[in-house]
C-alpha cells in the first residue's frame, strides 16, 4: 500500500482552506446588486389566513417587493413534492396534501411561510416584515404523534382524513401471529423514538440569480444533492427547464440529511430573482433552522418479540405511528417504511416479521431523513427487544445476541433485504475483548462502592446503505433511480479531474476519491482534483446521503477508471508500436509484455491529445471517460457498539466511561476518515439518547428552538471512543465498500439506553434520558430493589 | 452611522457603519473576511470566535463600534509567512474537522485556551475548555487530540507560554 493509496490514512486535501478561513460557503457569497429575502413566518401552528395587508410594509424603506402565496400561485409555480410513493395496505396511494412554497389560505405549523419581503438590506427586509398585517383565525393544533389520527382531532389536510397519510404493512401477519401463538416467551416494549433537529452548523442559505439575456437561473445553495434539487425545481416545480437552471452547492457545512430536501425558501428566492431581475440572498437564522429544517425520527412504537424455550427468536411485531409533520417533505414517506421496516430483522435470524406503520400529519415541522433515516428507529426496536428479552429470560445479552445471529450468507430476511456478507459474531467477539466485558462485574462493584450505578449496554446494529439498485427502489415507489455517475478527465500533462455526482459536505471526497485515482493510475494524489456540486460541470448525479458516496459514487469512478485504462492501453499500443493486448499497466507505467519498453501515464496522456501516433479513424483523440454505476444490491454495514456508563443517583448525571465500537464497513479507502465518521455518528446517537429532543407544546409552539433550549452534544458530554473494524467485503460493488456515514447514529442510541437500564436494575427510561429522567428512574429502581 | 477604526490581522481597517453593526458583520461584510462564521443567534455555538486584544470573544455578540481601537485577529490572520499556526496544523494532522464550518471558531477558541491554561492540557481541561463551541461532525474525539497536539507545539514554539 502506498502512502496515498487505498487503505491509507491520507490527511485531507480540503482541510487547508477550512483551517485558514478560505472556505466558500453560500453565505460567504455576494453578488453585485443583490437584494435580501426575509420570510414572514406563521406564529400559529394551525390557522386560516383571512387577510394579508402589506400596504404599509411595501412603503417601508428599501423594500423591493413583497410576495405572498397568491403571487406565486398566479405564476403557476408548482408546489413542493414528495418523491417516494407509498401505498397503504389496502392498495390506496398515500394521501399527500398540497405543499405550496408560500402558504395559501392556511398555515400548518409555526414557522410556515406566509410572505417574503425582499429589500436592499436584510435589516430593511426585517423592518418591513414587522409592518405586514396578517389576520388569522386560529384552529386547534395537532401535536401529539400518538393521538394525531384519533377522533376529534383537527383536520390538517382535507385529502387526508384522520390526518392519516398511509397505513402501511410489511411482512407476513398470519405467519407471525402463528409464531407468537406458539411462543414460550413474549417480550413487549412501548417507546417513543424522540424527535430530533439535525442542526448542521451551517444554516441553510441561498443566492438566486437570473440572467435575463439568456433567460437562465442560477441557484447557489446549501445542498447535499444539487442535481436532485435542479430536477425537482425544474421538472416538478417548473421554475425553468433543466438546461436553463444551474444549481451550485459549494462548500456546505454539514447536512446529516437536512440538506437533501427541496425547501420553500430556496424555491421562493429562485422564483423571486427572476421576478425582480436582481440576485436574491437568504440565509437562515438558527431559530429558522430549528423551526423549518426537516426534523428527524418521531415514532411511537409498540413492539413484541416471540422466543422459543431455548431463547431462539421466532417472530417480531412492530406497530409504529410515524409523525411526518405538517407537509410531506421530499423523501419523508420512505423513511418510516422502506428504510425502517426492512431493517427490523437486525443481525438476527428471525423467521417471521409483521410491521405496520401509520404515517400522520401534525402541526409541526416536516419530518424527513436525518442521519440513519429509519434505520436508527429500526435498530432501536430490535436492540431494545433483544436486551429486554435476554434479561427477562435470564440470558447474558451478548450471548443471547450471538445465539440469534445470522450465521450464513446470503441470508434472506422476511422483510425484503438479502444480507450478502457479514461476520456478526466476529465483530461481537472483538468488541467484547476491547471493552473488557469480563471485567464488568468488578467495575460495577467499584462504582457501587462510590455510590454510583454502572451499566453496560450492547447494540448489534445493521443498516442498508449504498442506496441503491434503481430497479429495486423503483419497484418500492422511489421516483428516482439511485445510481451514481463519475467522469474522469485526464489533461494532456497527465493531471486528472474527477467529476462526481456525489457531494461532500464534510465527508472528505476530495481526498478519498483522489486516493482511488492515485492508486489506479499511479499518479501523485496532488495531481488529482475532485469536482462536485455544480450542475453545469457535473452532468448528473444523485448526491450524498445514505452512506452512498463510497459504495456507489466511487464504484462509478472505478468503472470510469476502467475505461480510462482501456483507452490509454490503446494509445500506448500505438506509441510503443505493440498490439494493445500486449500492453500491461501497473504503477503508472505501460509496458509491452515481456520487454523493457515502457512509457509513463503522463506521456500517454500527452500522446492521447497530440494524436500524432495514430489516425483519428482508428482511435479517437483525447482521454476522458464517464460511467454510471447502478449497484446490484444494498450494502450492509454492521457492527457492535458497547456503551459503559456510570450514573450518579443523587443527581441523575450520566457519565459515559467507555465506548467501544467494532464495525464492518467492508473495504476502507481512508481509515482516518472512516473513524471520524463513526465518531460523529456516535455523538449524534448519544445526543439522541441523552440530550436532544424537539418539544412542541400543545399549542404547537416549538419550545426547543435555539441552542439555549435544545441540548446539542458538547465536548464534555462525550468520552473518547475506542473504534476498530473487521472486514468482509461487500460483493455488490467492485470496491467492496459498505459505507460508514450513519453507523454511529444507528448503533449508539440503544447501546446507551441498554446501558442505562442495566445500571438501573432494568428500569426503563425514555429518550432523551436527561439527568431529571435518570434521577427519577434511579429513585424508582432503588425503591423497587428495596421492596 | 458611527465611525469605527481597528487593526484586523495587523492591518488598519475603518468604516462608517450602522451603529447596530456587529463585529462579525463588520468582518464578513465590510472586510470580506468570511472565515469567521455565524452558526446561531444566541452566542452558543462559537463559530464566530475571534480574538480582540488577545482574548477570545464571540463576534456575533459584540458591536463593531465597541471594538473601536482594538487589535482583532481572525482565522485569516493566524498563518504567518505561509506557515500554518501550530493549532491549524494540529487540526489537519488529527482530522479535527469535517465540514469545516465550526473550525475557525474552534481553532481560535483553542488557541485562547492554551493562552489561558498553558500548553500541557489534559483531556478533561480541553473538553471543558471547548464548552462554548459546538461541532456537529466530529464527535469532538479528534478535536480533543488536535488541541492537545496544538497546545504542546505552541508551548514548544514559545517556551515562555509553558510558565
Amino acid at each position: 500500500m502506498s502512502a496515498t493509496g487505498i487503505g491509507a490514512s491520507v490527511k485531507r486535501k480540503e482541510d487547508i482552506r477550512f483551517i485558514t478561513g478560505k472556505g466558500h460557503y453560500v453565505d460567504d457569497l455576494n453578488r453585485p446588486g443583490q437584494a435580501y429575502a426575509y420570510f414572514l413566518r406563521s406564529p400559529h401552528a394551525h390557522a386560516t389566513i383571512d387577510k394579508i395587508d402589506a400596504s404599509a410594509a411595501s412603503k417601508s424603506p428599501g423594500v423591493v417587493a413583497i410576495f405572498t402565496g397568491d403571487d406565486i400561485a398566479a405564476d403557476k409555480v408548482g408546489g413542493l413534492i414528495c418523491g417516494w410513493m407509498i401505498h397503504s395496505k389496502d392498495g390506496s396511494p398515500m394521501k399527500a396534501g398540497a405543499h405550496p412554497a408560500l402558504a395559501q389560505g392556511k398555515v400548518r405549523y409555526v414557522g410556515d411561510h406566509v410572505a417574503v419581503v425582499i429589500a436592499d438590506t436584510l435589516a430593511q427586509a426585517k423592518d418591513a416584515a414587522e409592518k405586514i398585517e396578517v389576520a388569522y383565525t386560529e384552529l386547534p393544533a395537532v401535536t401529539d404523534t400518538a393521538k394525531a389520527a384519533s377522533a376529534g382531532q383537527a383536520q390538517i389536510h382535507d385529502v387526508a382524513p384522520n390526518n392519516t397519510i398511509y397505513s402501511w404493512r410489511l411482512g407476513d401477519k398470519a405467519a407471525t401471529d402463528a409464531a407468537f401463538a406458539s411462543a414460550a416467551h413474549v417480550t413487549k416494549i412501548d417507546f417513543v423514538n424522540n424527535r430530533l433537529i439535525p442542526n448542521p452548523m451551517e444554516p441553510r442559505a441561498a443566492v438566486a440569480e437570473y440572467d435575463s439575456g439568456v433567460d437562465a437561473l442560477t441557484l447557489t445553495t446549501t445542498s447535499q444533492n444539487p442535481h436532485v434539487a435542479r430536477l425537482v425545481l425544474s421538472a416538478f416545480i417548473g421554475l425553468a427547464p433543466e438546461h436553463k437552471l444551474r444549481v451550485i452547492a459549494p462548500d456546505v457545512g454539514g447536512g446529516f440529511g437536512s440538506k437533501i430536501f427541496i425547501y420553500p425558501e430556496e424555491t421562493v428566492c429562485l422564483w423571486a430573482a427572476r421576478k425582480i431581475d436582481r440576485p436574491v440572498k437568504w440565509t437562515a437564522e438558527r431559530t429558522e433552522s430549528f423551526l423549518c429544517d426537516a426534523h428527524g425520527r418521531d415514532h411511537v412504537t409498540h413492539a413484541e418479540l416471540a422466543l422459543d424455550a431455548n431463547g431462539k427468536i421466532k417472530g417480531l411485531r412492530a406497530r409504529t405511528i410515524a409523525n411526518l409533520g405538517a407537509y410531506m417533505s421530499t423523501f419523508s414517506s420512505a423513511v418510516p417504511t422502506y428504510l425502517y421496516g426492512t431493517l427490523l430483522s437486525g443481525q438476527y435470524d428471525i423467521p417471521n416479521i409483521d410491521c405496520e406503520v401509520d404515517a400522520v400529519y401534525t402541526n409541526t415541522a416536516p419530518v424527513d431523513a436525518y442521519r440513519g433515516a429509519g434505520r436508527p428507529e429500526a435498530c432501536f426496536v430490535i436492540e431494545r427487544l433483544a436486551e429486554v428479552a435476554a434479561r427477562e429470560t435470564g440470558r447474558d445479552p451478548a450471548e443471547f445476541r450471538r445465539m440469534n445471529f445470522v450465521k450464513s450468507f446470503p441470508h434472506q430476511t422476511p422483510v425484503i433485504m438479502t444480507y450478502d456478507a457479514g461476520d456478526f459474531a466476529g465483530a461481537l467477539d472483538k468488541a467484547l475483548a476491547l471493552a473488557d466485558y469480563k471485567g464488568i462485574g468488578q467495575r460495577k462493584a467499584a462504582s457501587a462502592a462510590k455510590g454510583k450505578l454502572r451499566g453496560i449496554g450492547f447494540s448489534a446494529y445493521i443498516e442498508a446503505c449504498g442506496m441503491a439498485p434503481s430497479q429495486a427502489v423503483g419497484s418500492l415507489g422511489s421516483g428516482v433511480g439511485l445510481w451514481e455517475s463519475a467522469e474522469v478527465r485526464v489533461n494532456p500533462v497527465g493531471t486528472v479531474e474527477v467529476l462526481t455526482g456525489t457531494h461532500s459536505h464534510g465527508q472528505g471526497h476530495e481526498t478519498t476519491f483522489a486516493q482511488l485515482v492515485s492508486a489506479r493510475l499511479g499518479i501523485p494524489i496532488e495531481n488529482v482534483s475532485v469536482v462536485h456540486g455544480d450542475t453545469d460541470k457535473v452532468q448528473f448525479g444523485m448526491g450524498t446521503y445514505g452512506s452512498r458516496s463510497g459504495a456507489v459514487g466511487m464504484s462509478a469512478l472505478s468503472k470510469a477508471l476502467d475505461k480510462i485504462e482501456a483507452k490509454a492501453k490503446k494509445v500506448a499500443g500505438h506509441v510503443l508500436e505493440a498490439s494493445e493486448g500486449d500492453i500491461e499497466f501497473k504503477d503508472g507505467k505501460f509496458t509491452v509484455k515481456g520487454t523493457d519498453k515502457s512509457i509513463d501515464f503522463g506521456s500517454i496522456a500527452l500522446n492521447a491529445y497530440t494524436a500524432h501516433k495514430f489516425s483519428g479513424q482508428e482511435l479517437e483523440p483525447g482521454l476522458k471517460e464517464g460511467a454510471f454505476w447502478d449497484p446490484t444490491n444494498f450494502t450492509f454495514p454492521a457492527g457492535v457498539h458497547i456503551c459503559e456508563l456510570e450514573i450518579d443517583p443523587q443527581t441523575g448525571v450520566v457519565t459515559i466511561d467507555r465506548w467501544t465500537a467494532v464495525d464492518d464497513f467492508g473495504k476502507l479507502i481512508n481509515p482516518m476518515i472512516v473513524e471520524g465518521q463513526v465518531h460523529g455518528g456516535i455523538a449524534q446517537g448519544v445526543g439522541q439518547a441523552l440530550l436532544e429532543g424537539a418539544h412542541y407544546n400543545s399549542d404547537g409552539q416549538l419550545v426547543t428552538a435555539s441552542f439555549m433550549d435544545y441540548c446539542m452534544p458538547r465536548a464534555d458530554d462525550l468520552p473518547s471512543f475506542k473504534i476498530e473494524t473487521i472486514e468482509t467485503a461487500s460483493p455488490s460493488n467492485p470496491l467492496g465498500i459498505k459505507g460508514c456515514g450513519e453507523a454511529g447514529a444507528i448503533g449508539a442510541p440503544p447501546a446507551v439506553i441498554n446501558a442505562l437500564t442495566d445500571a438501573l436494575g432494568h428500569e426503563d427510561v425514555a429518550m432523551p434520558a436527561t439527568p431529571q429522567a435518570v434521577w427519577r428512574a434511579a429513585k424508582k429502581a432503588v425503591k423497587r430493589a428495596a421492596e | 452611522m458611527v465611525h469605527v477604526s481597528m487593526a484586523v490581522n495587523g492591518r488598519p481597517a475603518s468604516a462608517d457603519v450602522d451603529p447596530r453593526t456587529l463585529l462579525v458583520q463588520f468582518l464578513r461584510e465590510n472586510l470580506r473576511l468570511t472565515g469567521t462564521h455565524v452558526g446561531c443567534d444566541t452566542s452558543q455555538c462559537g463559530a464566530c470566535v475571534v480574538h480582540v486584544d488577545g482574548r477570545a470573544i464571540k463576534s456575533c455578540t459584540v458591536l463593531a463600534a465597541s471594538c473601536d481601537g482594538a487589535q482583532v485577529t481572525t482565522i485569516e490572520g493566524l498563518a504567518q509567512g505561509g506557515k500554518l499556526h501550530p493549532m491549524q496544523q494540529a487540526f489537519q494532522d488529527n482530522h479535527g474537522l469535517q465540514c469545516g464550518f465550526c473550525t475557525p471558531g474552534m481553532i481560535m477558541a483553542s488557541i485562547d485556551l492554551v493562552n489561558r491554561e498553558g500548553p500541557n492540557l489534559d483531556e478533561a481541561t480541553i473538553r471543558h475548555g471547548l464548552e462554548g463551541n459546538i461541532c456537529r461532525c466530529t464527535g469532538y474525539h479528534n478535536i480533543v487530540k488536535a488541541v492537545a497536539q496544538g497546545a504542546r507545539e505552541m508551548g514548544a514554539a514559545t517556551p515562555k507560554a509553558a510558565e
